[in-house]
């Protein structure tokens, strides 16, 4: 099998320490060689956070090495954020077919004097992909589950129902559920699966 | 449910990150005794530890600072326990007064010091840093990972190796390898069961000169001994390569070996390389015997040049003529990425890469400020800093930093710090700017954590000197930037027993201090008030008002 490279970004609280965990068990669950990388400490206390995910081959001339993904080369970028993707657009090219998964959810920066919506920023990723989309992830778990924590695992569970990654579904709720504490597993299991029936 | 990391499933599979790798490695060599001060990208070794000591029975604290983490974990190897002590780059300078002496008398049990630097500070103010330096100034056999496979490995070979030679082994990680998630094989778990007994020996411990020089002779002779039976030999300096006609090389470590193997997959090159795991004692002649065919070799390593200088002196025996790549095409500032390992390969092999072009990577229109760290919604410190900006005229007061959540206040909205450099510091700072400026007023901010640190000396040193700063102990009962570990202020220790946590109030009156207020920050009125009485006083003598409100995460 080829590389699949995944970065979420977002900022921190968001889940995105989380969501790199589940992907990375499901990936292993799945078979596959798995390298993260992510950051703790400084950078997490409501800054940007942007994690990348690599899986492939466990052995041959496919294999994964580097933690990190090049610039360019990710398959698959999930903003929980929608203007983190302005910083997580370098991972993408057309040519690497990225496809884009950007939550209609603005924090706003500090010190910054224009906030530009989601649909501004979607038609700049649109330059660097030929498959962007925008979710209103945040909106409908918040909306049908009343936590909006949980809009990185909807969007999990949309990628999954549209197979935009190899990794099976059974996988991938196993993996929720070794990696949420157990109380919250059927909470996260409900926004994984209301995805699929949008 | 049974933390995968404590599974006793030998030959399991389960995703580790480098930290954890490293405290599996710990427990499946037998360790008995684990000491760590906090600190990204170092503390989820602690933490690991701090979760799990009691169901494994391993003893584990957070120590005071990093100095006495490793004087603790030194007792404990004196006494015959494998012994690990875990701190991050900054951590090994506060330690070091003991660090050097300590290579010297050596240890009976196994001791293995982990030591993550943080290339590109990533989680680090003060200055960034390459460990390995302390290779030469301490003569510390240094072992360099690069996954969390490897992590657990070379803990394991460390720890061998630090009791057949009795001597302290030094584990260096990077960011890139310290939080690196990847699939570790599972071992057996060995419960150490050694009871600790120190056999007295003064000939071993006690550096008295002349004895002193014995010593140090006996180090040069151990490390002499470590390169040749050892690091020479061993195969974790590993030489990878496909033929033996190939004119180039590559000689790499850590993370940056990774970068190279996927250059070579995405450049379709098969280049010899020697992957160095033993940073010291290098193995000379390995080297020697690898570069010797070579017209141009590549060093890629992450800051420092320490191999590529290493190997300069080497070549001039072994192959005069070889012409060495290395920090003339990588920086030697912030860590590697991928694509400039690709381009420094491509330029080796003199291979056109043009990656940014052939992707059309364009940059956006759009553009956004950084998104600097914040304190959390609810933080007790939003209410000494909103306090503060009633209290005084922010341009007309220094404000004294430190290392500790408080730091953010750095960036917006409040702008309130003037100088930062190390825990501990912002204290005897203080003290010199007020002893040479005594007109300027100055707060001076130090965590609870920092003050038992190294904060206590400086106060001392203010107070006996008669200098008249404000300092305001921001104490929110925890060290709260690095995950809530606790300290000697807690009432619990790390393996979770009750204890009377120590009361910051009685220490800062035993130094002296006459002048102090605890006040919960949420009473603004009153913060607001011992602020400006403090300031304004025409006594000249330290004031200290202890802004007492627990993180809201303990």
């Amino acid at each position: 099998m080829k590389e699949f490279n995944v970065i979420i970004s977002g900022v921190g609280g968001q889940g995105v320490i989380t969501l790199t965990r589940i992907l990375a068990k499901a990936a292993i669950l799945n078979g596959y060689d798995v390298k993260t990388s992510e950051l703790h400490g400084l950078s997490q206390k409501g800054g940007s956070v942007e994690t990348h995910i690599r899986f492939g081959a466990l052995t041959g001339s496919e294999q994964i090495h580097s933690p990190l993904i090049e610039k360019g080369k990710a398959d698959l970028i999930i903003c929980i954020e929608a203007q983190e993707s302005l910083r997580s657009y370098i991972y993408g090219s057309k040519k690497s077919g990225t496809i884009f998964l950007i939550n209609d959810f603005i924090k706003p920066i500090l010190g910054s004097k224009i906030i530009p919506q989601t649909k501004d920023i979607l038609k700049e990723i649109k330059r660097f992909s030929e498959k962007a989309l925008s979710i209103p992830a945040s909106k409908i778990v918040k909306e049908k589950l009343g936590k909006s924590v949980l809009a990185g695992v909807y969007i999990l569970g949309y990628a999954a129902s549209k197979k935009f990654f190899p990794l099976k579904t059974k996988f991938i709720l196993e993996s929720i559920k070794k990696t949420v504490p157990e109380k919250y597993f059927l909470l996260n299991k409900k926004a994984f699966d209301l995805a699929d029936h949008d | 449910m049974i933390e995968e990391i404590i599974s006793n499933k030998v030959g399991d599979k389960i995703i580790l990150l480098g930290n954890e790798g490293i405290a599996r490695g710990a427990l499946e060599s037998g360790v008995q005794f684990v000491s760590a001060y906090p600190g990204t990208p170092s503390s989820e070794v602690g933490n690991t530890f701090w979760r799990i000591a009691k169901k494994v029975g391993v003893y584990f604290e957070f120590s005071t600072n990093e100095k006495v983490a490793l004087e603790a974990g030194a007792g404990a190897a004196f006494s015959g326990l494998r012994t690990l002590v875990s701190m991050k780059h900054f951590g090994l300078n506060v330690a070091s007064d003991f660090f050097m002496p300590l290579v010297y008398s050596g240890i009976k049990g196994g001791m293995v010091i982990l030591v993550a630097d943080d290339p590109s500070c990533w989680s680090s103010a003060q200055s960034e840093e390459d460990t390995r330096a302390f290779a030469y100034l301490a003569h510390i056999p240094i072992l360099e990972p690069s996954t969390p496979q490897e992590c657990k490995d070379f803990t394991k070979l460390a720890f061998d190796l630090s009791e057949k030679f009795q001597i302290p082994i030094m584990i260096r990680e990077t960011t890139r390898v310290a939080l690196q998630g990847g699939i570790v094989k599972l071992g057996r778990i060995i419960k150490g069961k050694r009871k600790g007994k120190f056999i007295k020996d003064p000939h071993q411990f006690s550096t008295m000169p002349p004895r002193v020089l014995e010593m140090k002779k006996e180090l040069l002779e151990k490390i002499e001994k470590i390169k040749k039976e050892v690091s020479e030999k061993s195969s974790i300096n590993k030489i990878y390569k496909n033929s033996n006609k190939s004119k180039l090389g590559i000689i790499t470590s850590s993370v940056s070996y990774l970068y190279v193997k996927e250059a070579l997959k995405e450049l379709n090159l098969d280049i010899p390389i020697l992957k160095i795991g033993f940073f010291y004692p290098l193995p000379e002649q390995k080297i020697k015997k690898f570069i010797k065919s070579f017209k141009k070799v590549l060093v890629v390593e992450e800051l420092e040049p320490y191999l590529e200088r290493e190997i300069a002196i080497l070549a001039k025996d072994a192959n005069p003529k070889l012409q060495i790549l290395g920090k003339n095409l990588l920086s030697k500032i912030g860590e590697l990425r991928p694509e400039q390992v690709i381009k420094a390969v491509a330029k080796l092999a003199n291979k056109k890469y043009k990656t940014e072009t052939l992707l059309k990577i364009k940059n956006p229109k759009l553009k956004i400020p950084k998104r600097s760290p914040q304190f959390c919604p609810g933080c007790p410190y939003w209410l000494v800093f909103n306090a503060l900006k009633k209290a005084v005229d922010p341009k007309k007061v220094i404000f004294g930093g430190e290392i500790g959540c408080y730091m953010l206040a750095f960036y917006p909205p409040f702008h309130f710090q003037d100088y930062l450099f190390c825990m501990g510091s912002s204290v005897g700072v203080a003290h010199g700017i007020k002893k040479s400026s005594s007109k300027q007023k100055l707060i001076s901010f130090v965590g609870d954590s920092s003050f038992f640190h190294s904060g206590i000396p400086a106060l001392l040193n203010a107070v006996h000197n008669k200098s008249n700063p404000l300092i305001i102990v921001m104490d929110n009962q925890t060290t709260a930037m690095t995950g809530h570990q606790p300290n000697p202020g807690t009432n619990k220790t790390s393996m979770g027993d009750s204890v009377e946590g120590a009361k910051i109030e009685n220490i800062i009156r035993a130094c002296g201090v006459k002048n102090l207020k605890i006040i919960d920050p949420i009473k603004q009125k009153e913060f607001i008030k011992a602020v400006k009485d403090s300031l304004n006083n025409k006594i000249n003598e330290v004031s200290v008002i202890i802004a007492r409100r627990p993180c809201i995460y303990i």
